[in-house]
């Protein structure tokens, strides 16, 4: 198993440099720079910026060295932790990024709690129950989650929540809170706050889940130790929840890690949506404005997250599943 | 009769039915009524895109300022006065003066004006499909004496544009983009999950990498990425394959393992082993026997690819990144009812949303269709 371990974590190195690259190739494809989006920002307003000015500013901010300098710079800082320095903001990246890269985080995990707690017996039921009511009603019910954009059901609930409670949803905490010591009251805000990105982004999840954890367990219910067991006469909900749910369970557990970078897409365009200061707005600004090292180490952690995900999902598997051995 | 024809063994005299494989798959498929329902529909979609400029009665940028943010217009058949009507028609609208508030929108039917529903009507000139120019409309409406009245199915936005007549020319791009795309995924798909398949060792190892690199990007942000990269300055045509071509950048994986797996699996195979026996260049049994046999499963992962496009497509456009207007696509049009003011004031400015999903439902109903029917071993 530590073996295993730190063979994982041995691959991990080339997919992460890899990863960086496409970044910072993918950052720097748009034309011009920072540098010149800020000259039209001056034209704009009727001011000439002259040629040293701009020298010094290219200077500045690294940008008259060559590409792959600027690369293998900004690749040495990701290694101690320097995120690079934001141009818009004009403070380093890891201020601007830390504590919503938390709340992303955040965002992601209730989601994941959230897709279980309610795919998980849905799945179950519409397995066991096959072809009853139940099944065909989740089943068109996950359909229809799986076909609906995230952010057109974020507009959705907001709409109705407007409509029918009268509360606006969007931002993070309501105005009187803002500003406000942490309290209980001000955590039940955030959470009252919280809730649309988390079933916005748990009924994309659900969708895909139900219908895995339905297909797993009708092949489970079918193979013959459970037919053995039931002749044996042991209790229907019991067998059921002891032996095949057991087994179909497992993608839930390997499939932490395929739903992370889902998620956090997910969560980027709803957090846009209803205005939540996660890395979404952010990154949305940061892409527009070229802003690139800020756009690309969000990428970045995103996509280290991803991977790590990845990692502990499969390593969970390993632990849950007494069929699997590494070695 | 010669002795050849009694042989039982010949076409003629034992008289059996013969089916070839997209015709037993047809047969499978057929039993799925969702999916043939989900088929129909789509072709009606694709329908309407291809003939949008006839199918709707105004042009995309046609402004009629007497209905600004009006809602869908009913069709009638009762008229408080003039009583039932077999020819549906629409009233005239005029817009409410509120004298505490400048900026209402509110409109108010006139009664009295009334337009019948025609068919073949003349109206805005358009280009059919770039080739010749008419001002026929498939519908339209006409007030008995000739003069011109308006009708808004689906209501009109903050300009007095037409959301019908908007939506169906968006159809065109936000359903091609996921065609075009899924194109441009399966040659990928088939070139480099081949080539892993067949050539295994360390550039199937390295492939494979790639591949799973890819995968672990979150999607949204990488696209945002790209989509930000496409010059401002570019033509919708330039946007558009910009656009296809970023969301290819991931479609191809998926279908490039499913490839992949099939080549491995079937390396092995007698008839791959006979044909290689037999002399086969290595393109003929790739081409004519490997592929042949996994094609329907091809098709099948193509399509369930096709929504991920149009959804990636709608959301970057949502954002501000992907087709950018005068462009109309669904995404461009949902831009409008971004914010909760918007949507509480005006809900059929979420029409295009309802769209994407019939559309998405439409094509993942079909995808499973076709998966069951392409599957041999199932009854």
């Amino acid at each position: 198993m530590a073996r295993y371990v730190i063979r994982r974590l041995l691959v991990m190195i080339p997919t992460l440099l890899i990863i960086s690259l496409i970044v910072f190739v993918v950052i720097q494809l748009p034309p011009g720079d920072i540098v010149t989006s800020t000259l039209e920002d001056l034209q704009s307003q009727g001011q000439e910026a002259n040629e040293e000015t701009i020298a010094a500013l290219r200077k500045t901010y690294n940008l008259d060295k060559p590409m792959h300098m600027q690369y293998l710079s900004w690749l040495g800082g990701l290694f101690v932790g320097d995120l690079g320095y934001s141009f818009m903001y004009q403070q380093p990246v890891n201020t601007l990024v830390g504590e919503r890269i938390a709340l992303t985080m955040l965002i992601a995990f209730i989601s994941i709690i959230f897709t279980w707690v309610v795919a998980l017996p849905i799945g179950i039921i519409s397995a066991v129950k096959q072809y009853s009511f139940t099944d065909y009603f989740t089943t068109v019910l996950a359909m229809l989650g799986m076909a609906t954009p995230n952010f057109l059901l974020a507009l959705v609930l907001m709409w109705f929540g407007f409509e029918y409670f009268g509360v606006s949803v969007g931002g993070l905490f309501s105005p009187e809170y803002i500003n406000a010591p942490w309290s209980f009251a001000r955590i039940i805000d955030l959470l009252s706050h919280l809730w649309i990105p988390m079933v916005v982004l748990g009924i994309g999840g659900c969708a895909g889940m139900v219908r895995i954890m339905r297909a797993n367990l009708l092949d489970e219910l079918r193979k013959p130790y459970v037919t053995t067991a039931r002749a044996k006469g042991m209790r229907s909900w019991k067998l059921i929840l002891k032996y095949p749910v057991r087994i179909a369970i497992l993608p839930f557990i390997s499939g932490i890690g395929g739903i992370l970078p889902a998620l956090f897409s997910g969560s980027a365009i709803v957090s846009i949506v209803v205005d939540i200061p996660t890395t979404g707005p952010l990154l949305l600004n940061s892409l527009m404005n070229q802003d690139m090292y800020l756009a690309g180490s969000f990428i970045m952690i995103l996509s280290v997250l991803s991977v790590i995900g990845v990692l502990i999902s499969d390593l969970a598997l390993a632990i849950v599943d007494p069929r699997i051995h590494y070695d | 009769m010669t002795e050849a024809q009694k042989d039982p063994s010949t076409k003629a005299n034992f008289d059996f039915a013969e089916a070839n494989q997209w015709q037993l798959m047809w047969r499978r498929f057929k039993r799925h009524k969702l999916a043939v329902v989900s088929l129909w529909f789509l072709v009606f979609m694709y329908g309407m895109a291809a003939f949008c400029e006839f199918i709707t009665p105004y042009t995309p940028d046609d402004r009629d300022v007497k209905y600004l943010w009006g809602p869908p217009q009913g069709l009638h058949f009762t008229h408080p006065e003039k009583g039932f009507s077999l020819i549906p028609f629409t009233y005239g609208y005029k817009r409410l003066k509120d004298p505490e508030n400048e900026w209402s929108i509110a409109l108010e039917p006139i009664y009295e004006k009334t337009y019948d529903l025609s068919l073949f009507v003349r109206g805005e000139k358009y280009k059919m499909w770039g080739l010749f120019e008419t001002d026929l409309h498939l519908f339209g409406v006409q007030a008995a004496d000739g003069s011109p009245g308006f009708i808004h199915i689906f209501g009109t936005d903050k300009q007095g544009r037409d959301i019908f007549t908007r939506l169906i020319y968006g159809s065109r791009i936000s359903l091609t983009i996921g065609l075009v795309g899924v194109a441009l995924t399966i040659v990928l798909g088939i070139i480099i999950g081949g080539i892993a398949g067949y050539a295994s060792g360390w550039v199937d190892m390295v492939i494979q990498r790639i591949i799973e690199v890819l995968q672990s990007i979150p999607q949204l942000p990488l696209w945002m990425g790209l989509s930000a990269a496409l010059p401002v300055t570019w033509s919708g045509v330039s946007v558009y394959f910009g656009i296809t071509v970023i969301l290819s950048f991931f479609g191809w994986t998926g279908l490039a393992r499913v490839v992949r797996s099939k080549f491995l699996s079937m390396r092995d195979e007698d008839f791959v082993v006979a044909a290689k026996l037999l002399g086969a260049s290595r393109m003929r049994i790739i081409f004519k026997h490997m592929l042949p046999s996994f094609l329907s499963h091809i098709i099948t992962t193509a399509t369930m690819a096709i929504p991920g496009m149009i959804l990636g497509e709608t959301a970057l456009s949502f954002l501000g990144i992907g087709m950018r207007p005068p462009t109309v696509s669904w995404g461009v049009l949902l831009q409008d009812g971004q914010n909760t003011t918007a949507i509480v004031l005006m809900p059929w400015l979420l029409l295009p949303g309802l769209c994407v999903v019939l559309v998405v439902l439409a094509f993942n109903l079909m995808g499973d269709g076709l998966r069951d029917a392409a599957d041999p071993y199932q009854n």
